[in-house]
C-alpha cells in the first residue's frame, strides 16, 4: 500500500492503482471519456487531467500509477490536486477542444439526457464558444442492424475499438486516418459479428453509436426504469427494463459482478420488440379444428374438463421461459390431481433427482476467474451464454486459463485445445490435457445441454462425472462440476423437482404416449422448443405469452405474461435465485401465469392454498428452502459429499458428435423469434456464416 | 491532409512477386513469430514498391500473411500518408508545400505541376506522372524541394522542374540533388566565409611552448 495525498486527504491505496482510481478512492470525482474500468487504458481523451505537485504540467490520471509518483523532498507522500485552478483550466481547455468538432445537435440526438459529454460539459466546460470555423463532418458508417452511427458526434475515445478487440474478441472496429480525420469504422463497413456487439452503445460516451431499434423512440426521462433479470439464457443477467406506458422500449445492463459484469448479449438487449408481436392476448379454445377466442370462464371450464381424465392420462411440461411461481403452481395442481407425468426438461437433458450440485454451475460464473484448467463438453458458450464467454476470454487473455473442448468445433473468440467431437472422447481423454486437469488447483468441467439432451445423455453424464471424479473436481472450497443451462427456467424446474414422479413419463415419453393416444391432456407451460405431439386425441393446453410452436399445436390457449410483465422468480445456472420485476402489464386479457393456474384449480375443485404472490412464495420457500436464499450462488458450499462419478447411468456412449444446444443464437425462444430485430440479426449472421464458409 | 479512403477501383487480387516475397520473408524474420505483425510497415512498403500503391486485396493479403485483423492493417495504411491508397503515376512527385519551400518558390513549382500533370493525385493519360503536396520534407536549406519517386530534387526553379518532367517523359534518367549544382547543402556559388587559404596551410599557427616541459636531451 502506498500513501498519497489527494486534495488534502491522505489515503492508502495499492501501488498499482492509477491516479484516477486513487482519486476516486479519496472521494474526488474525475471526469473521463476514454477511461473505462473494464477496458485497457488509452489515455487519449485527456479529460481526467489532474495536477501532481512537482510535475511540469497536468497529467492524465488514468494513465499514471500511484507507485510512479515522486514523493516530496523529505519523503512526504505525493500530492495530487483535483480541484485546483490549473485543473479547472485544463478541463475547460480539453472540453473546449472536444466541443470544437462536436455538433450541437443534442435536441435530435438519442444520447440526449444520458450523454457523458452533455453532463460533463455542464459540469466542467466553459460557458460559450470561441470557435468560429466550420465544424468537421464525418461520413456515416454502417455497423449492422443494431448499432446506429452518427460519426460526426464521435470524440475518438476508442472505447468501442477496445471493447470489441478485448472483451468481445472480434477485432472488427478500428480507427482509420489520423488527427482531425480519424474515423471509427469497421473494415469496409461490415456488420459487427459479435453476440455482445451492442454493448458499444452503452460504452459510447456520446451519441456516435446509438441503438438502431430504439432510434428516436423516447427520451430517458420519459421512461419507467425497472430493475429485473434476463431470461434469454441461463445466466440471469442483471438488466434494467425501460418502459413507457405499457410498452417496453429497451433493455440495458445493470452491473452484477458475479454474473454479467456490465455486459449483456444482443439478444437480451434487443429481443424486447418481440414482446409486442405474436402475443397471445385472449384465451382460445379449438372448436371444429379452429382456434376460437373465448372468455376466461369458458376457457377455464374447458380446461378443467380435461383434468377429469385419470392422473395417468394427464401430463405437464415446463418450457424454457417458465418462472418458478408458475411451475410451482402447476406442480401443486398436478400433485393435487395425482399426476406423475411431469417434466421441466422438454429437450430431454438427463438431469434431475439426486444432489442439487449435479445440475448447477457449482464453480459459479465468477469462479472461472480462479480456475486454471477448463474443459468444455458439448457446449458452445459463445451462443449459449455469450456474456460468460467474454469472461472465459478475459481469463484466457490474462494467460491464466487453459481451455479444452470436447464437442462442436466453433469459433469461441479464443483459441482452445480441441480434444474430440463426441462422447467417446470423454472416456478416451488422456495425455497432456488430462494431466493438466489432474494437476490443476481449480479444475473446471462444463457440460452443456448439447451433451445431456440426447439419447445417451445419462451415459454421457456418467462418463463426464467419472472423469470429473478422477481429476478430483471437488476440492476444499471448490467444486468444478458445472452444467451450463441454456434456458432460464431449467434450474428452477429441477430445484422444484419438476421431473417425472414414480412411474411417470418424461417429456419424450409424454409426446410418444400422446401420439399413441395414451394421454388425454398435456399441459404445456410455455413449451415451444421441444418435440410436441402431433394432432390427435390429446388435448394440449398451452399457457404462455407468444403464439409460437406450442400455441400452434394447442387446443386450449391460456394467455400468460412474458418475463417483463410479471413479478417472478428465476434461478440461474449457478442456482442463484433472482426476482424479475414487472415493467409493463400483460397484454389484453393475459394474466400472470400463477394466477391462471390458481383460477383453474378453483374451477377444477382443487383450489390451491394461496391467493397472492407472497402467499405462493411463502409456500414455495416452505416446500423448497433453497428458494429462500435470494441472489446467492451456493458454489462449493454444500459440496462436501458430492461425488460426480455416481451421476447419470451406465450405458453405451454413442458415436454421434455433440451439437450445441443453440443452433441460431438470435432465435432461441418465442420472444426472440417474434422480434423483428432478432430476425434481422439472424439473417445477417446467416449471411456472414455463409460467406465465411465459402 | 484530408480524409483518406480506399480507391473505389480495386483489382481483383494481390500476390507478391516471388522476389518481393523473399524480401517480405526477410523482413518478417526480423521479428519474433508471435510479434510478426510488427513487419506491417515494411511489408506495406513492399506492396507499394511492387504495385505503385496499396490496394484493398493487398491489405487483406497482408492481414492473412501477418495473422492480424484486417482492420489493423487498414488503420496503418490510412494513418501514413506515404502509402498511396489509389494508383499513382509511374513517377510520383511529392512537392513540399511548407513555409520555407513556399518562400523559395514552391508555389511556382505547383503551377508547373498543375500545368504539366494536372490536379493533385490525378494521373496523366500516359500513366507517367502524378503529384501531391506534402508537408516538410526536411530539406529546407535546399528549398524548394520535390521528391520524385525516392529521391530529392532540390533548388528547383520552374524551368528546372519542366526540364525534369521533359526528361522523364523521354524516358531519360534524371540526376537527384541540387538543380544548381550545389554540393549538398553548401552555400550557393561556393563558400563565402572561411575562404582564406592561410586558414588551412598552418601558416597562421604560432609556435607554442608548453611550460614546465622536461628539458630535452641534448
Amino acid at each position: 500500500m502506498t500513501k498519497i495525498l489527494i486534495d488534502d486527504v491522505e489515503i492508502d491505496v495499492p501501488p498499482d492503482y492509477s491516479l484516477l482510481q486513487a482519486c476516486e478512492a479519496a472521494g474526488a470525482e474525475i471526469p473521463r471519456f476514454c477511461y473505462h474500468e473494464r477496458l485497457s487504458v488509452a489515455g487519449n481523451c485527456r479529460m481526467c487531467l489532474v495536477e501532481v505537485k512537482g510535475a511540469p504540467k497536468p497529467v492524465a490520471s488514468c494513465a499514471q500509477q500511484v507507485k510512479d509518483q515522486r514523493p516530496g523532498p523529505n519523503g512526504e507522500p505525493p500530492v495530487v490536486l483535483t480541484k485546483s485552478a490549473l485543473v479547472k483550466k485544463a478541463r475547460e481547455g480539453v472540453m473546449e477542444f472536444l466541443l470544437i468538432n462536436h455538433p450541437l445537435d443534442c435536441p435530435i440526438c438519442d444520447q440526449g439526457g444520458e450523454c457523458d459529454l452533455q453532463d460533463q460539459s455542464v459540469a466542467y466546460g466553459r460557458p460559450g464558444a470561441r470557435f468560429d470555423e466550420n465544424k468537421r463532418a464525418v461520413e456515416e458508417k454502417q455497423m449492422g442492424p443494431l448499432v446506429k452511427t452518427v460519426m460526426t458526434r464521435c470524440i475518438q475515445c476508442t472505447r468501442c475499438v477496445r471493447f470489441v478487440t478485448e472483451v468481445a474478441g472480434v477485432p472488427e472496429i478500428g480507427a482509420t486516418g489520423r488527427g482531425e480525420d480519424m474515423e471509427i469504422t469497421t473494415y469496409l463497413e461490415k456488420s459487427l459479428t459479435s453476440e455482445l456487439s451492442a454493448n458499444v452503445i452503452d460504452l459510447c460516451p456520446v451519441g456516435a453509436l446509438t441503438s438502431k431499434p430504439y432510434a428516436f423512440n423516447a427520451r430517458p426521462w420519459e421512461l419507467t426504469k425497472t430493475e429485473s433479470v434476463d431470461v434469454m439464457d441461463g445466466l440471469g443477467s442483471a438488466i434494467r427494463i425501460d418502459a413507457r406506458g405499457d410498452e417496453v422500449l429497451r433493455v440495458l445492463p445493470r452491473v452484477n459482478e458475479e454474473i454479467n459484469e456490465e455486459w449483456i448479449s444482443d439478444k437480451t438487449r434487443f429481443a424486447v420488440d418481440g414482446l409486442k408481436r405474436q402475443r397471445l392476448d385472449r384465451p382460445y379454445v379449438r372448436r371444429d379444428g379452429k382456434l376460437t377466442a373465448v372468455s376466461w370462464d369458458e376457457a377455464l371450464i374447458a380446461t378443467a374438463q380435461t383434468l377429469r381424465a385419470g392422473p395417468d392420462r394427464i401430463g405437464a411440461m415446463a418450457g424454457d421461459l417458465a418462472c418458478v411461481e408458475s411451475m410451482k403452481a402447476t406442480l401443486d395442481l398436478m400433485g393435487a390431481l395425482g399426476v406423475k407425468n411431469l417434466d421441466g426438461r422438454p429437450t430431454g437433458a438427463k438431469l434431475g433427482g439426486g444432489p442439487r450440485q449435479s445440475w448447477l454451475f457449482n464453480s459459479t460464473l465468477m469462479g472461472v476467474e480462479e480456475a486454471d484448467v477448463l474443459l468444455l463438453i458439448g457446449v458452445n458458450p459463445r451462443t449459449e451464454a455469450a456474456v460468460f464467454n467474454a469472461r472465459i476470454r478475459k481469463m484466457w487473455l490474462q494467460g491464466a486459463l487453459r481451455i479444452g473442448v470436447i464437442g462442436p468445433r466453433a469459433d469461441l473468440r479464443y483459441p482452445y485445445e480441441y480434444l474430440g467431437a463426441g462422447p467417446q472422447s470423454i472416456a478416451a481423454l488422456s495425455g497432456d490435457f488430462l494431466d493438466a486437469l489432474k494437476a490443476a488447483k481449480r479444475p473446471m468441467i462444463v457440460l452443456g445441454e448439447g451433451a445431456l439432451a440426447r439419447a445417451d445423455g445419462a451415459a454421457v453424464l456418467r462418463a463426464a462425472g467419472r472423469l470429473a471424479a478422477s481429476v478430483g473436481i471437488v476440492k476444499e472450497g471448490w467444486n468444478g462440476w458445472n452444467v451450463l443451462h441454456g434456458a432460464a427456467a431449467r434450474v428452477g424446474a429441477l430445484d422444484l423437482g419438476f421431473v417425472p414422479g414414480d412411474g411417470g413419463l418424461d417429456a419424450a415419453g409424454m409426446v410418444a404416449a400422446a401420439d399413441d393416444g395414451k394421454l388425454d391432456t398435456l399441459f404445456l407451460l410455455g413449451v415451444d422448443d421441444a418435440p410436441l405431439p402431433g394432432k390427435g386425441r390429446t388435448t394440449v393446453v398451452y399457457i404462455g405469452s407468444h403464439g409460437d410452436a406450442g400455441a400452434h399445436r394447442a387446443d386450449i390457449i391460456l394467455p400468460g405474461a412474458a418475463y417483463a410483465e410479471k413479478n417472478a422468480t428465476w434461478v440461474n445456472t449457478e442456482g442463484r435465485v433472482q426476482h424479475g420485476r414487472r415493467a409493463a402489464y400483460p397484454k389484453g386479457d393475459a394474466r400472470e401465469d400463477w394466477s391462471i393456474l390458481r383460477a383453474l384449480s378453483a374451477v377444477a375443485g382443487k383450489t390451491l392454498p394461496y391467493d397472492s404472490l407472497p402467499a405462493l412464495r411463502a409456500k414455495l420457500i416452505a416446500d423448497h428452502p433453497t428458494f429462500g436464499h435470494m441472489d446467492y450462488a451456493p458454489g462449493a458450499a454444500d459440496s462436501a459429499g458430492f461425488d460426480p462419478a455416481t451421476l447419470g447411468a451406465e450405458g453405451s456412449l454413442g458415436a454421434e458428435p455433440f451439437a450445441s444446444a443453440v443452433a441460431a443464437f438470435h432465435l432461441t425462444n418465442p420472444i426472440a423469434r417474434a422480434s423483428l430485430t432478432m430476425a434481422e440479426c439472424a439473417r445477417a449472421a446467416a449471411s456472414t456464416a455463409h460467406i465465411a464458409a465459402e | 491532409m484530408s480524409v483518406r479512403r480506399l480507391s473505389p477501383d480495386q483489382p481483383a487480387s494481390f500476390t507478391f512477386r516471388p522476389d518481393v516475397l523473399e524480401t517480405a520473408h526477410w523482413w518478417c524474420a526480423k521479428y519474433p513469430t508471435e510479434r510478426k505483425q510488427s513487419a506491417i510497415i515494411p511489408l506495406l512498403w513492399l506492396v507499394q514498391k511492387q504495385e505503385g500503391w496499396v490496394s484493398e486485396p493487398a491489405i487483406r493479403a497482408l492481414a492473412d500473411m501477418l495473422e492480424m485483423p484486417v482492420i489493423r492493417v487498414l488503420e496503418v495504411a490510412t494513418f501514413y500518408t506515404m502509402f498511396h491508397l489509389a494508383p499513382v503515376g509511374k513517377h510520383h512527385f511529392q512537392l513540399c508545400g511548407t513555409t520555407p519551400c513556399v518562400l523559395r518558390g514552391a508555389d511556382d513549382l505547383k503551377k508547373v505541376c498543375r500545368k504539366r500533370i494536372g490536379e493533385k493525385f490525378a494521373v496523366t493519360a500516359d500513366g507517367l506522372f502524378s503529384w501531391e503536396e506534402v508537408e516538410c520534407l526536411g530539406a529546407c536549406v535546399n528549398a524548394p524541394v520535390v521528391a520524385i519517386d525516392d529521391l530529392y530534387h532540390e533548388d528547383l526553379s520552374p524551368d528546372d522542374l519542366e526540364k525534369v518532367i521533359d526528361a522523364l517523359a523521354r524516358g531519360e534518367a534524371i540526376t537527384p540533388g541540387s538543380a544548381r549544382g550545389r554540393q549538398t547543402s553548401a552555400p550557393d556559388g561556393g563558400a563565402r566565409t572561411l575562404t582564406d587559404p592561410t586558414l588551412y596551410d598552418g601558416s597562421l599557427a604560432t609556435p607554442l611552448t608548453l611550460p614546465n616541459l622536461p628539458e630535452t636531451a641534448p
